[in-house]
């Protein structure tokens, strides 16, 4: 199995390397993004494949001579294979069209493939140092990525501050993998696992592991980069940054916290949940601020790897105190929300993207009433919001009710500090769920509905058909998870079993195609009967309708209080629609102030309202990183204009240095 | 013979719902008319409005999209299919393995959802304004509710609706403190999820009052019709979940005989007239707040739900 | 406040139903049949002031309290077009609310109606010369019913709505 995987690799090398040689031809395009999804396709079986087999390993001497590079496709592997590859294919797929507007694809196409490449193998890498570098590979390409459209300041500082935290995420999993080999020296997963480290050393690795895979996820208040960078990007690199690479750090998260470090302890998980919590109220909160379609989307990936922490939190909490069916449900659920965040965030972006194609806007406040021009777009991004909001019967719900059926699990917990972060995070989720669905409908309701507020809005043209067939395709998928998540489930059964040593009961059987994650007693759900409900009673309601009813209808102009309106800025803005919630939320989250002068009565000059908000996480924690790194690599600077002498006498110094540490050492 | 009494059960719960919706509006109104000593209307008026408004025309702006035009029978389909899965006079509903709790609550925000977006469809600024409002309440009030639902779920050991009310009619339930903060918080979110006073105004001609008519300024006709029957199948949704969790008398359980369902159908039938007494009552007896006042007090419930729920976590007895 | 809600137990203060007016009646009565029995009895009003001197707002305003109590008719006011059934106009239509005023009838799904109130939607009442105003409603829309009075009572108003319901 891994065999195939990494010749799937192989032929991603192949495919930058001839994207690299055909980029400034037409045929490019096509080649790069039809075979990249070729390639992905297969990789996605066998992503599934691997999840119903036992393990399977291999070592190519590769990389270091001595130490060679391990591979292993095991079930929690074969599950982000499946996910990573299920987004590339998307974004492949959707690539053929949406590359056909692409200024400069030789910017592109040689680094799309690689950079699929370097996501499935930070996957299947089983040893340190081919996992650092697939990391560091990993950010190298989608930086290049980030950075293909450097025209604009706002894309070259994106790109910049995006190196700096890819960087940080790079050392401190340097680090961690350091600490993990320890004496022994082996940097191979399974001597690392053979031998878990002591509780204070585990904590270090654990700390460096949220930094370094939270960062690449976007846990707050390690995201700021997160929202610059993934917009920047092509959309469907986009997609795949949000839907797929923050997927791969979640990944990397459990693969050494659950694999590699056993048994957390219990601040650990505190922790984890602490920070989950709040990334997910945060991320939904900033998401809401915005008025650019894609920077709001990448927010939102930031509001759902919350999620996704908060599951992996709890499941945490229950190892801590040996409860492994509720370990298992809240892994399940987590990894749940993984798939579907996948697809419907990759959703969601290849509709931004097909947004910008038709009109080459992505600020909201232009556009408006694309529902009347992109139809089948409009229904697909509708779709999206539905499912990230959380609704029934679509794919979201299920997960985010997984996450609530382990909270409501509560074994008797003997830490104090559980039984309050059990509900505290039962609530923050519940906050971001309903908040998520106000934000998408903020999003769906100016960027499609309403009347066109630019020109290039009103006469936007629906998309081509490859970008079309991948939004329905992954709508589908949507739907379809909604209704059959048994299958989701059982399909996930072995992941937790190889990790944590327990599974959830075998759905599939159940009657109804129901779910039931602990006993029916509790709580059970049926997407499909709900889903067949729903359709009976529309479609009941709907017959009784044109039966009875009046049939007489009429098209008139809208009732604009008896006076024309000609004029589209008179409807509710993104900035107005979030008004509300920024006056109810922002003034603790952001600062948000407004301050309305009035002129003095019998004055006719303009009112005015001041508003202002500040990120105090970028003031807190990045500004000063980065005045920092400045002001110290300035007088770095220095060093690079001595003689050879002075070279040399630094070179001596250092070296004197380094002996007389050793000497007080020992 | 046991799952073709749940069916039976089953479509009378939807018939039901469908038949005593309006009746409960026309109570409310009633009694919010006889307490400013007023005649009021027939309690049977919303049926004629409804009636009336299905044999209007109905007249649609010119940049009306699908979206606007499908959303009043998909709104209406929701609430009811969320409606059917709510105990009203028995336990032994067919669907109620579907979903729990937390699911009626969701499929509720489903429906909002496309309330609010229709509202955003014409592209007018009420629509907008009404759209904006609604899901800054609902941002509030939904993890209120969901806080409560976890109350409950962890007291039941199930969040599965009738497992609930089971569950609170049975003398396990005892004294508790949670219960009764849970039980203000419900009523608050109840308040909010519905329109009502304090937190809107269902009968308002002001314009820059509303919240809820504010969204559906555009609509006329069956469509109109439609909106209103769901905004009052909503409000006996929450009526009966209410009931259904802090009042489960009479409620007949799974294999009881047709005395049994004759005495669920009654109690429901006293409960509904109780709650609509006590609902009229209380909405003539207070103000309609300011719209950012309107988050305090939801605000409130939300914090009231989680600390039934710390209780909760910290003591199964409390 | 317990004794404003315990009032609710007493009797209500409302004033019994106005005789129907047989001539309203004979006049309603010429209106499309099919189209009242259809909507039975409930009727949705938006009412647009077209530059009254806003007596008759007073007045119209009267119908909703406790005597006159417009609600036990099964009639009510609204805040859209869009759901009314009735147009009730006062004013003798200005030039600057013409407009508004035919906006706001177009905006109205049929089957509906136009009821004119007060001596000024009749004829143009006491601005009958202005240069501003018309003269009278019927000059902008059809006019299904006039309610005289200038301004009209409570009891007339009433009676006008009334013969429009079906009896």
């Amino acid at each position: 199995m891994i065999a195939v995987v990494l010749l799937c690799l192989a032929a991603f090398l192949v495919i930058g390397v001839f994207g690299a040689v055909l980029a400034r031809s037409p045929l490019g395009t096509p080649f790069v993004y039809g075979a990249s999804a070729v390639v992905s396709a297969i990789a996605a079986i066998v992503g599934l494949m691997a999840l119903a087999r036992a393990p399977s390993t291999l070592t190519l001497p590769l990389a270091l001579p001595w130490i060679g590079a391990h591979f292993r496709l095991d079930t929690l592997a074969g599950f982000f294979v499946f996910v990573v590859n299920l987004g590339g294919f998307g974004a492949s797929l959707y690539g053929i069209g949406y590359g056909r507007h692409e200024k400069a694809p030789w910017r592109v196409l040689p680094f799309y493939p690689v950079f699929l490449l370097a996501l499935n193998l930070v996957v299947v890498a089983a040893d340190a140092f081919t996992f650092l570098f697939a990391w560091e590979l990993m950010s190298l390409t989608s930086w290049a990525l980030v950075v293909a459209d450097h025209h604009g300041a706002d894309n070259r500082r994106a790109g910049y501050v995006y190196l700096l935290m890819a960087a940080l995420s790079g050392m401190t999993l340097l680090l961690a993998f350091g600490l993990l080999a320890g004496a022994g020296g082996s940097y191979s997963f399974a001597a690392m696992r053979a031998v878990p480290p002591s509780t204070g050393l585990a904590a270090v690795v654990l700390v460096l592991t949220l930094i370094g895979a939270g960062s690449k996820a976007g846990l707050i208040p390690l995201h700021a980069w997160l929202p610059l960078a993934h917009p920047a990007a092509p959309s469907h690199v986009s997609a795949l940054m949000s839907g797929v690479m923050t997927k791969v750090a979640v990944y990397a998260f459990i693969r050494i916290v659950f694999y590699l470090l056993g048994v957390p302890s219990w601040w650990s998980a505190v922790l984890v949940l602490a920070l989950g919590g709040s990334t997910a109220v945060l991320g939904v909160l900033y998401a809401l601020m915005q008025h650019d379609l894609k920077r709001l989307l990448a927010y939102h990936t930031v509001e759902n790897i919350g999620i996704i922490f908060i599951g992996l939190g709890l499941a945490m909490a229950f190892r801590v105190d040996g409860a492994a069916v509720g370990a298992a449900l809240a892994l399940t659920a987590a990894l749940f929300h993984v798939f579907n965040h996948a697809l419907f965030k990759s959703l969601l972006f290849y509709g931004a993207g097909a947004v910008q194609t038709a009109t080459g806007a992505r600020d909201m406040e232009h556009l408006g009433g694309l529902i009347r021009r992109m139809r089948f777009t409009s229904f697909a991004f509708l779709i999206g919001c539905a499912a990230i909001s959380a609704l029934p019967p679509l794919n979201g719900f299920v997960s985010e009710w997984l996450t609530f059926q382990a909270i409501l699990l509560r074994p008797n917990l003997p830490q104090w500090a559980f039984k309050v972060m059990f509900p505290v995070d039962g609530a923050l989720l519940s906050l971001a769920a309903a908040l998520a669905a106000a934000c998408f409908v903020k999003a769906f309701g100016i960027t499609f509905l309403g009347r066109p507020r630019s020109p290039a809005a009103t006469e936007a043209r629906e998309v081509d058909g490859f970008s079309l067939a991948t939004m329905a395709g992954f709508a589908t998928l949507c739907l379809l998870a909604g209704i059959f998540p048994g299958v989701v489930i059982d399909g996930l059964v072995p992941v937790t079993q190889a990790l944590l040593g327990a599974h959830l009961p075998s759905q599939i059987g159940l009657p109804w195609i129901s779910i039931i994650p602990v006993a029916a007693a509790r709580s059970s759900y049926s997407g499909l009967v709900l889903f067949a409900f729903i359709a009976a009673t529309t479609s009941l309601t709907v017959v009784a309708i044109h039966r009875f009813a009046s049939h007489a209808i009429r098209r008139g102009p809208a009732w604009d209080c008896g006076f024309p309106d000609p004029s589209p800025a008179t409807q509710y803005t993104a900035a107005s629609f979030a008004q509300p919630i920024r006056r109810v939320y922002g003034a603790t989250a952001f600062l948000a102030r407004e301050v309305v002068h009035m002129p003095p009565p019998g004055d006719m000059g303009p009112a005015r309202i001041e508003k202002s908000s500040r990120d105090l996480v970028w003031d807190f924690a990045y500004a000063p990183v980065v005045r920092a790194i400045n002001v110290s690599a300035t007088a770095l600077n220095r060093l690079q204009f001595l003689t050879i002498r002075r070279y040399l006498g630094l070179v001596f110094l250092a070296l004197v240095g380094l002996l007389l540490t050793l000497v007080l050492w020992q | 013979m046991a799952v073709i009494d749940a069916i039976l059960v089953q479509v009378a719960q939807m018939a039901l719902v469908v038949a005593l919706a309006p009746l409960l509006t026309g109570l409310v109104r009633k009694v919010k008319a006889r307490i400013a000593r007023r005649r009021g209307a027939s309690i049977f008026q919303p049926y004629r409005d409804l009636r009336r408004l299905l044999g209007k025309e109905v007249v649609l702006a010119e940049n009306a999209s699908w979206l606007f035009r499908t959303a009043p029978y998909l709104i209406f389909a929701l609430t009811w299919a969320a409606a059917g899965l709510v105990p009203t006079f028995s336990t032994n509903l067919a669907f109620s393995g579907a979903g729990d709790l937390i699911a009626i609550v969701a499929i509720l925000g489903a429906a909002r959802f496309l309330l609010a977006l229709a509202g955003m469809d014409i592209g007018t600024s009420f629509g907008g304004l009404g759209a904006s409002r609604e899901v800054m309440i609902a941002s509030l009030a939904e993890p209120a509710m969901l806080m409560i639902i976890v109350a409950l779920a962890l007291m039941a050991q199930s969040s599965q609706l009738s497992t609930i009310a089971i569950f609170m009619a049975s003398p396990a339930v005892g004294l508790r403190v949670s219960v009764a903060l849970v039980l203000i918080a419900f009523a608050i979110v109840a308040l909010a999820e519905n329109a009502r006073i304090p937190v809107d105004n269902p009968a308002t001609h002001l314009e820059l009052t509303m919240v809820h008519e504010a969204m559906v300024l555009e609509y006329s006709g069956r469509h109109l019709a439609m909106i209103e029957l769901a905004a009052s199948l909503k409000l006996l949704l929450m009526i009966s979940a209410i009931a259904a969790i802090f009042f489960p008398i009479g409620l007949a359980a799974s294999g009881a005989g047709s005395a049994a369902y004759g005495i669920g159908f009654v109690s429901y039938l006293l409960k509904l007239l109780v709650s609509a007494a006590l609902l009229g009552t209380f909405e003539m007896s207070i103000a309609k707040m300011r719209v950012f006042r309107v988050p305090n007090l939801l605000g409130g419930a939300l914090m009231l739900g989680l600390l039934g729920t710390l209780l909760l976590f910290i003591s199964r007895g409390l | 406040m317990l004794k404003t809600l315990l009032q609710g137990l007493r009797s209500p203060v409302t004033e019994p139903a106005p005789p129907a007016d047989p001539e309203l009646l004979a006049l309603a009565a010429n209106l499309d049949e099919a189209a009242r029995r259809r909507l039975g009895r409930s009727l949705a009003i938006r009412e647009v002031d077209a530059g009254s001197c806003n007596a008759c707002e007073l007045e119209i305003q009267a119908l909703s309290n406790a005597f006159y109590d417009l609600d036990r008719f099964g009639l009510h006011f609204v805040a859209s077009p869009r759901h009314a059934d009735v147009l009730l106009v006062t004013g003798p239509v200005t030039r600057n609310m013409r407009e508004a005023l035919l906006r706001t009838h177009q905006a109205m799904p049929s089957p509906k109606w136009v009821v004119a109130a007060g001596a000024c939607a009749r004829d143009g009442g006491a601005f009958a010369a202005s240069p501003s105003c018309s003269r009278g409603l019927a000059e902008t829309i059809p006019v299904d019913l006039y309610i005289a009075g200038c301004p009209p009572t409570p009891n007339d108003l009433l009676k006008g709505l009334l013969a429009l319901l079906r009896p």
